[in-house]
This record gives structure tokens, sequence and C-alpha cells, in this order.
């Protein structure tokens, strides 16, 4: 990992992170069923398929394999990178570049963590590592979902992660695109724009679930 | 009756080069890595010789005094190169190129010189095309050209603004190559204080190492100077600030002549100097002058009102305006040579009607232009060039005039060399501006890329196996023999000396004294009393300097004040030179304008009988006056007639 | 106009450095950065004080000899120009003015506020170039060259080495420079022929000199003064990963007698 070029890294960085991109369109379309009112068929029907399904158990390993590569080679490049300057400035860099560009280290971490619980919540549930919450059966994701969304602190942190993980892809896709060398005069602007739209997207997409649950559920 | 043999091949001036190349003599690919060279400097000269030696199989050492090669101030040469490649067929040759080139220099160029000058000019251009110098082009992927003073054709290749930048930066790559390769040997962040004579031949050079304060050695078969122009001897100049003379003086006082030093080019079109604060000066290019028209009021009045500020230049109507170019010289108008515009502009601001805070200044004013063609077009012509003058006066060239002032740009003089590039030391030759050799009395735009490149690429690896294939029995040398030993203490012994004097000004106090001595006296315009009191002025002011300079710090760390105190010392001593050069001059003729030798109308007056020669002198020792030696110039194929723009 | 200035004091790679204040007064609106630090030096150097040392050369914007970090920016505040380019009429009255050296573990300090750059000298040299001998060339005019391609090249030729982009960089990488000379002799024919290689071994000397990683941030291209674009690091990425995907084994031709 630390023989690969710094080239190397990034490119590898890019894919695995395009192809988690790519994930979060399924999950999120997944997680949009909750809002449909019909008791949680729908979403329970999806669940089940993604947790039975022999190709997405493939994919799943792919998956996992693609949040490792992502993270650890993020690891080995930011501290490659701190580094790289052993002492710093007194007065930092006040350039006029993208703000939060600057931190995806940290925009990173704070995702991780959240992805660190997201499991203990669900995954680990669901291979049987950790225990279902009491009267919750081990597949229903549906009930532990509004469960864990009736919780003000939990949706709250919920959507302040996702609020993060905005701001990371909104840099991160049209990044992975210079990384990858896919520039072009006439499409580079095009990428950077659909990059935003879609971190909009998913933060807002994957946001609307729990404030659904808190404020809509079971007041209509 | 003299030393000075310039060795020019016999045969018509078109085929000396040729016959010199099949009759020199050659060192086998053995030998040569048997052989060492020096190169100082890393100039498109020092690189592209460097490279171009370590190409060969020689094995090279190249100095310079900056971080890193690629910053030699040939870098911010913008016009272009010349080459007589005849792309646009508008009947361009070498002859026109070599014609052009001699008529440019006002006849006080070698004619062999300048014609191989002009012949090897195209192999320059392949060669930077081949190693990716980015020259501009046609749509049809094709080279372009454009014109350049002093010249009917269009023959010079550019890169935007930045052809110094671009041929650099090829001759570095080509350096760096070599490096890479082994061949040449990087010394960066040195200055060469003294040249080291072995039975009175060139055998190596003693450096100081800028960082540490080490005083090296290092021994060779020969040794290359490449050191460039001294144009900072007028401490205000479009140099480099680190731009010195010390290597070629070091050589000077070790017996290399050093010829027609007072041959100085001031440029017209320079931003004015601001203030007493000032370091350096900015040029700006020679094009503006296509649509910019040059004037001062022609009212004293207006010229007082301007400068308390109660009226702005466009309030001055046009028949209260003198474009005083137009009208002296009709023909050619604004787009006269340097040295004609440069004196014209000076003798109005001497008479009293120069613009500006401080006086010294005149318009270039594009109102016309962006009247006749439009605001874009100006734009696309120079628009960058109007950003870099709203950088640093911070007034818009589209809103109301330039200001402009001459100032020192290029020096011709130099180190006197044969037709090999060789000084009077044997196995010391010099390259590039620190020689004299191609451009007379003044310099064509265009023409010092050529000429380095010339030297570094196509010339020197040649002519230098000439001399070193009498070598090849010299085995490697020892640099702690005697001769490296008193030359190291002799250079240690100065360092210490100008540390100890004691003194309360900084080098730049003395520095700043000696430009204004050289510009008063010795800039422009110049004559027999001025410089007689600029010879007393120098004097006393060396005095003053050794005991009067004051250096913090230690002379083994890095010391930017030694470094400078060093130059100035060698400034100091040239500058005499030049007084004397100037004074013995007793004619004018391209960037020498002598008060006493001028036309009726003001305009320069040659005298080719008495000084159709290269004034070339021989050091005689600290406190007497150099010696002069003249090498008679032969013009064979060019007829000497008179300059006129009128 | 008047100014304190906040300068990192520095005697050798070696010793330890540290901020000190200077002030300097009487400065004309119209002078440069470095005749500011000038006039400071002057000042120092006649009071028995020790002159600041920093490194500058041709003072007019394209050597890039210069290298001063200013107020959290290389070169000052103004976009697009080199510190020797930098007028005072930039800042204000009073200001208070931080300059630090370039940091990046690549240049050491040298003193005060120079910094050794040769690692960008080692990548050039690493492949840098078209490698061509003196003589042998073909006619300049042999191989078209388009001229959109013609102009690409020339903007990324104009960089001046400064190493701004390292200084800009919170990562202090070094990937604009690299970016801008491995396009520009990808981008002719001439320099073509052995881009696969020159990109591996340039980015292989980079890696080795200890530069960070690019994440994208272009704090590099809006801080340097040439204004090289990023373009030229993603088609650098582009070649480098064309080169290690698609170019063959490398092969060592033994030559016999």
């Amino acid at each position: 990992m630390f023989l690969y070029s710094s080239i190397t890294k990034k490119v590898l960085m890019a894919l695995a992170g395009l192809f988690l991109v790519t994930f979060l369109c399924v999950h999120l379309g997944i997680n949009l069923m909750l809002l449909k009112n019909d008791g949680g068929r729908a979403f329970s029907t999806a669940a089940t398929f993604m947790g039975t399904n022999p190709l997405i158990k493939v994919a799943e390993i792919v998956l996992f394999a693609g949040f490792l590569l992502h993270i650890l080679f993020g690891l080995v490049v930011s501290g490659q990178n701190r580094a790289a300057r052993p002492t710093g400035y007194a007065r930092s860099n006040s350039s006029d570049t993208s703000f939060f560009s600057k931190y995806m280290f940290h925009t990173g971490i704070i995702v991780s963590i959240f992805l660190a619980l997201h499991f203990c919540d669900f995954y680990f549930i669901k291979i049987g590592l950790v225990a279902p919450p009491a009267g919750i059966a081990i597949h229903d994701f549906y009930n532990r979902t509004l469960l864990l969304f009736s919780t003000p602190w939990y949706s709250l942190f919920y959507i302040v992660s996702f609020i993060f993980l905005g701001i990371h892809l909104n840099h991160a896709i049209q990044s992975a695109f210079q990384t990858l060398g896919w520039n072009h005069s006439k499409y580079t602007d095009a990428v950077k724009v659909i990059g935003s739209v879609y971190s909009v997207v998913i933060a807002i997409g994957f946001s609307i679930v729990p404030i659904y649950v808190l404020f809509f559920l079971n007041k209509v | 009756m003299t030393r000075l043999n310039a060795r020019i091949p016999e045969g018509p001036v078109a085929e000396k080069w040729t016959a010199y190349k099949s009759g020199s003599k050659l060192v086998n690919p053995n030998n040569k890595r048997k052989l060492d060279i020096i190169v100082i400097g890393t100039g498109l000269a020092g690189a592209s010789a460097a490279a171009s030696l370590g190409q060969l199989g020689y094995n090279v050492k190249v100095f310079c005094y900056q971080d890193t090669p690629r910053r030699a101030h040939s870098i911010a040469a913008q016009g272009g190169i010349n080459a007589a490649k005849n792309y646009p067929n508008d009947g361009d040759s070498a002859y026109r190129l070599f014609y052009d080139t001699i008529k440019g220099g006002d006849y006080r160029a070698r004619e062999a010189n300048v014609y191989r000058l002009a012949q090897v000019s195209n192999q320059i251009i392949d060669l930077c095309v081949a190693q990716g110098v980015p020259f501009a082009r046609e749509y049809s992927g094709l080279l372009t050209n454009r014109s350049f003073g002093g010249a009917q054709v269009s023959r010079t290749f550019y890169a935007r603004g930045q052809t110094g930048q671009q041929l650099l930066l090829g001759a570095y790559s080509a350096l760096s190559r070599q490096i890479a390769a082994g061949t040449v040997k990087l010394f960066n962040r040195r200055d060469v204080l003294d040249m080291v004579l072995v039975d009175g031949k060139a055998r190596g050079i003693i450096a100081r190492n800028l960082v540490t304060g080490e005083i090296e050695r290092h021994a060779a078969h020969a040794v290359v100077l490449a050191n460039g122009g001294y144009g900072n001897v007028f401490f205000l100049s479009t140099n480099a600030m680190g731009s010195n003379v010390t290597p070629s003086w070091s050589a000077f006082r070790k017996g290399a002549m050093f010829a027609n030093p007072s041959f100085t080019q001031i440029h017209p079109t320079c931003i004015p100097v601001h203030g007493d604060a000032q370091s350096k000066l900015t040029l700006m290019s020679e094009s503006l002058r296509n649509d910019g028209r040059i004037w001062v009021p022609a009212k004293m009045k207006d010229v007082e009102k301007l400068r308390n500020k109660e009226i702005k230049p466009s309030d001055i109507p046009e028949a209260d305006r003198d474009y005083y170019l137009e009208r002296r010289y009709p023909a050619f108008g604004n787009l006269v040579p340097r040295d004609v515009a440069s004196r014209a502009a000076k003798e109005r601001c001497d008479a009293g009607y120069g613009v500006g805070a401080t006086g010294v200044a005149v318009f270039l004013d594009f109102a016309d232009a962006i009247k006749r063609k439009g605001h874009d077009a100006i734009d696309s012509l120079y628009g960058n060039l109007f950003q870099m003058y709203e950088q640093i006066v911070a007034e818009s060239p589209y809103e109301t005039p330039m200001m402009i002032y001459p100032a020192v740009h290029y020096t011709m003089g130099g180190l006197w060399v044969d037709y090999e590039l060789m000084t009077t030391i044997p196995g010391l030759y010099a390259i590039g501006e620190c020689n004299f050799s191609d451009h007379g009395a003044n310099r064509l735009g265009a023409s010092a890329l050529m000429q380095g490149l010339a030297d570094g690429y196509f010339v020197l690896p040649y002519t230098i196996g000439n001399y070193l294939a009498n070598e090849i029995h010299t085995p490697r040398f020892d640099n702690t023999s005697s001769e490296f030993t008193l030359a190291a203490q002799a250079v240690t012994d100065r360092l210490k000396q100008i540390k100890n004097s004691g003194g309360k000004e900084s080098v730049d106090h003395f520095h700043r004294r000696l430009g204004k001595i050289m510009w008063e006296y010795c800039g422009m315009a110049r004559n027999d009393a001025g410089l007689t009191e600029a010879l007393y002025l120098i004097t006393e002011l060396r005095h003053e300097f050794a005991r009067g300079v004051k250096i913090p710090g230690g002379l083994d760390e890095y010391n930017p004040e030694i470094e400078k105190a060093c130059r100035v010392a060698d400034f100091i001593e040239l500058g005499e030179l030049m007084v004397r050069d100037a004074q013995q001059r007793k004619e004018s003729c391209g960037g020498h304008f002598r008060e006493e030798y001028q036309t009726s109308e003001g305009e320069a007056l040659r005298n080719d009988d008495e000084f159709a020669f290269v004034g070339a002198w021989e050091y005689s020792g600290r406190d007497a006056a150099a010696k002069l030696h003249r090498e008679e110039l032969q013009f064979n194929e060019i007829k000497l007639s008179q300059r006129s723009y009128k | 106009m008047n100014f304190t200035l906040k300068i990192w004091r520095q005697k050798n790679v070696t010793a330890k450095g540290e901020m000190v204040s200077y002030d300097v007064s009487g400065i004309s609106p119209d002078s440069s950065f470095f005749e500011m630090l000038d006039t400071l030096n002057q000042k120092l150097i006649t009071t028995g004080g020790d002159p600041v040392a920093f490194d500058h050369d041709c003072r007019e914007g394209i050597c890039g000899t210069c290298s001063l970090y200013i107020n959290g920016r290389p070169h000052g505040p103004v976009k697009g120009v080199t510190t020797c380019q930098l007028h005072m009429r930039a800042f204000k009255d009073g200001d208070t003015i931080f300059i630090e050296p370039w940091r990046a573990k690549a240049f050491p300090i040298i003193r005060d506020l120079i910094v050794d750059r040769s690692a960008l000298d080692k990548i050039i040299q690493a492949g840098g170039y078209v490698s061509v001998n003196t003589g042998g060339v073909p006619d300049a005019n042999t191989i078209p060259v388009p001229k959109e391609k013609s102009d690409a090249a020339f903007d990324a030729a104009t960089c001046i080495g400064c190493g701004a982009c390292v200084a800009a960089c919170s990562n202090a990488a070094a990937m604009l420079f690299i970016g801008a000379k491995v396009s520009h002799l990808a981008l002719l024919p001439q320099g073509r022929v052995e881009a696969a290689t020159r990109v591996q071994k340039m980015v292989a000397c980079m890696d080795k000199q200890g530069f960070g990683n690019c994440s994208n941030t272009y704090a590099c291209e809006f801080d340097c003064p040439k204004g090289i674009s990023v373009a030229n690091i993603a088609r650098m990425n582009r070649e480098f990963l064309g080169a290690k995907l698609f170019s063959e084994k490398e092969r060592v031709i033994k030559e016999s007698l």
C-alpha cells in the first residue's frame, strides 16, 4: 500500500469512492420506501431482497472492500500529506479555494464514525454479532429504523452526518474525475455541477427519512 | 605591435566556418572522458554549452550563483530570436542577417564572427523546436515570424512575450538531461571569484559556496565563461539583481583583455524610476512603439501644471504636444533604433520638458491607436504589457498615456575573444553576452538570444575541441598545487579585507553612488570633461569603499552582503575602465554617443578612419591604468555608410 | 506608509527559528515588496543588526527565485503576481505583515526566508526533457503542431518553478509543477515520443522527494503567479494511468559487440 505511487493511491481511492457513490444511490432508493405509507411492506421487501440475493451478497463483499480501500488509502495519504509539511505556517493559508476541500480527511472521519455506528445498529444485528433491542426481530429493519429515528438525538446525529457526507461528496465527485484524469474543457464544468447536485440530493434524501419519522409518521 | 590575433580563417566570408570545421582538430570519445571543462553561468550560452559539451562526452562542471540553472537572466528576454529561415518567403538569407547585424552594430563588429552567427541561426530554431520549445505557430501548425527593429524582413521567432524563458527552459532541460546522465555536475549557489592559471593556461577556478561560505577549488582542462553582461554597473538596470561581472573581471585581472567596455545599450522603453528606494528597472517591450506615440508637452507651463497635478495629460491639446521623434525623424518616427530613441528622450528631459513626478519620463500614448484600431485590437496586441504596467505603476495605459524612460539593458562590450571564442588566456573561453564579439556598438532586437545559443550549441563545441585536442596528454589536475593554493589564499584575503574594512555604510550605498556617476557621465551621452570628472569620482569612490563599507555577518555562512560587496568592488574597477574606453573613443557610434562628435542635426558622427577598431584593454595592476590594444576591423563584404533614419 | 513586519528568522537548516517583529516607516506605496525589505535591511545593516535573508533575482516576475509566504499566501495577497511584482499599495498603512518561508519537507530552510528548492530540479532531471542531442534534428517546420496544442503547451510551459504551488498546497504537493512540465511536453509531437516513460520517471522522483499527495483543493492554481491550470494535473494523471496500464514491460536490451 505504501509502495504504490502517489497517483496510483489516489486513483484507487477515487475508483473506490465513485463505487461508493453509486452504492449511496441504491441505498437511498431503499430508504425512501420508508416514506410509503404501507406499514413498511415495500421497505421490508427491498431489505429482504438485499439481505438474501446471492448476487447482492457478492456485491456486498465488493462494497466492504471499497469502504476498506477508500478509508485505508485515505489514512495513508493523509498521513503522508501531514508528513510533507512538518513545520506549519504561523498564518495559515488564506487562498480563496473551496474551504471544505482542505478538510476531506475530517469530513471523512465524521462519516466513518457514523458508518461504525450504523453497522452496530443494523449490519451487526443482521449477522447476529449484536443482539437486537427488546421486542424487535433480527430482520425487522422497518421497526428498528422507526425506533431509532423516534429518538431525536439520534435523528439529529444522522442528519448532521449526512450533511458532512454531502460536503465530502461535493468535493469528492469532481475530485475523483480530476484524479482519474477525466478532464475536458467542455465537460468538466458539467461534472462539477452534477457532482454538487448529487451531493445535495444525497444529503437531503437521507435526511428526509428521520424528519418524516419524527414529525409526520404518527401524527397524520 | 599587439598581442591580438583574431585567428580568422582564410577564404571568402561565407566559407570560413565550413573551412574551419573541416580543418579543426577533433578529440576522440575515449579522450573526451579524460578532459574536464568548467562552465560558469547557466544562461542561454552557459546552459547550452554545458549541455552540448556534456553530450559530446567531456566531463563538465557548471556553476551558477542562482539556486537553479533555470533562473539565469536570459529568462527575462521578451521579444524573440532571429534566424535566417526565410519561412515567410520575404527574401531573407544568412547574408542579409549578417548585413543587418553589422549595420545595426554601427560597423564595430567583426565580419567573420557575425557571418558565422547568421549561418548557424537556422540550426538553433531546429534544435529548440526538437527540444519542445513552444514557438508561436500559424493555424497550419507551422512556425510564424514577426518583424523587429533594424530589419526589413520578418525573421523573428517568438513565444508570446516570453521567448527568453522558453529558450532557457529548453537549454535547461538539455542540461538537466546531461546532469542526470552524469556528464555534467551542477554547482549551484556558487560565486566564481577567481581564475587559476597554470603555465599561462586557464586551469581552474576558485568559487565560494554561498550557503556555507566555503572557498572551493575546481580544476579543469579548459574554462568557459558565460556569466552574462555587466549592466548592473549602473545600479539601476533591467538586469537581475545578482547579475555581475566578477568572473569576467577576475579573468581580466589574470590577463584576459576586455574589449569595448563602454558599449552599453540603453533601452528606450522602460518604466521610469519612482524614487530613491528603487532597486530595479523593468523593460516594456519595444513592440509598443509600433502603435504608441511618444511625446512631451511643448509648453513649459503645461509641464508645471502636469507636475502639480493641475491637469491631466489628456487635457493638453494636440497643438501643444511635442511628438519629438516624429518631428526629428519623419521617416522612421517612433520606430527609430533604440539608441536614437533613448537619446532623444534624454534630450527633452534635460531641456526640462520631462513628465511624471520626477521629471525624467516621457509619454507613450496609445489614445490614437485605440481610436484607430479599437480597444480590443490593442488589447490583443499589448494586453499583457498593459497589465504589467498597471501592476507596477497603478495606472491604466488605456486611460492615460504610459510613462517611459530609457534604462540600461545590455552590454555589447565584454571579454575580447578570437574567432574560436577564446580570450587572450589560452584555454579560457567567453561566450554569450560576456564576450564582445557580435554586436559591435549596438545590438539589434532578438539578436542576443541568437548569439547566446549559437555560441553554446554550435560554435564552442567545435572550437574548444581544437584546443583540447592538444591537451589529451595532460592528466587531471591536482587542485592542491601551488597555483590553486595561492589563488584560494588571495580570494580568502580579499574577502577578509572587505569584511574587516570597518566602515559604516552598506554595500548598496556605494553601488548606488557608482550607478549615479556612471549614468550621469558614461550613460546615454558622454563628453570629455564629464568623463574626466567621472574618473576622479570613481577613484574617490573606490578608496571610500575600501575603508567605508560595512559587512554584517560572517564569511563562513550565508551572507548576501559579502556577495554583493565582491561584486560591487569589481563594478567599481570596471566603471573606471568603461570611462577610460569612452574617453579614448573620440567618435560617436551606436550606443556610444560623444557629444563632441555629432552632426549639425545632433546625430551620431562615426569616425571610420581612426576608430574602426576594437579597443581591447589589458590589465596592468591595481593602481595603474589599463593598456589599450587595437584590433583593426576589416570590412571586406560590407561598405561602411552613415546610418540615417530621417 | 508604516508597517509592522513579523518575519521568520532562522540562522541555518539546523538552527531553531522564530518569528521576529520589525517596524518600517516612510515606505512609498509605489515601492515593491522587496524594496520595502531592502529599506529594512539597510536600516539593520547601519544599526548593527542582522539583515533578513530572502531569495530574489530578476525582480520582474519571471525568474521564479522569489518565495515569500505573505499573510497566509505565497507571493502575497495579489493574484497572479510574484512577490517581486507585489507593491506596497496592496497593503493598508499600519498593517501587520507576516512573512514566512515556503514550508515543506522537500524544501529545507537555508536561512531566514530562503529555502532549498533543488527537489524541483531533481524532478526535471528525472525526465522533464526531450532526449534530443545538439545537432541531427529535422528542420523546424518538418512536423506541424496544431496551434491549439502548441498554445496549450506554451501555457503549461510558462511555469517559473518558484514552488508557490507547493507552498500553497495544504499537503505540500508539487503536482502542479510536475503536471505543467508533463503536459507541456506531452502535448507536443516532439515530446510525445517518450511521454509514457517521462511521466512515470517524474512521478516516481516526485514521490521520493517527500512531497505530499494531491487532494484537488486547487489552492495551487489559485496562488500560481502564472495562472497554470489544474487541468495540467488531470492530464498528468491521465498520462500516468495510461502509461502504467498500457505501456509494455520494460525490456533491457543488451548491446552486443
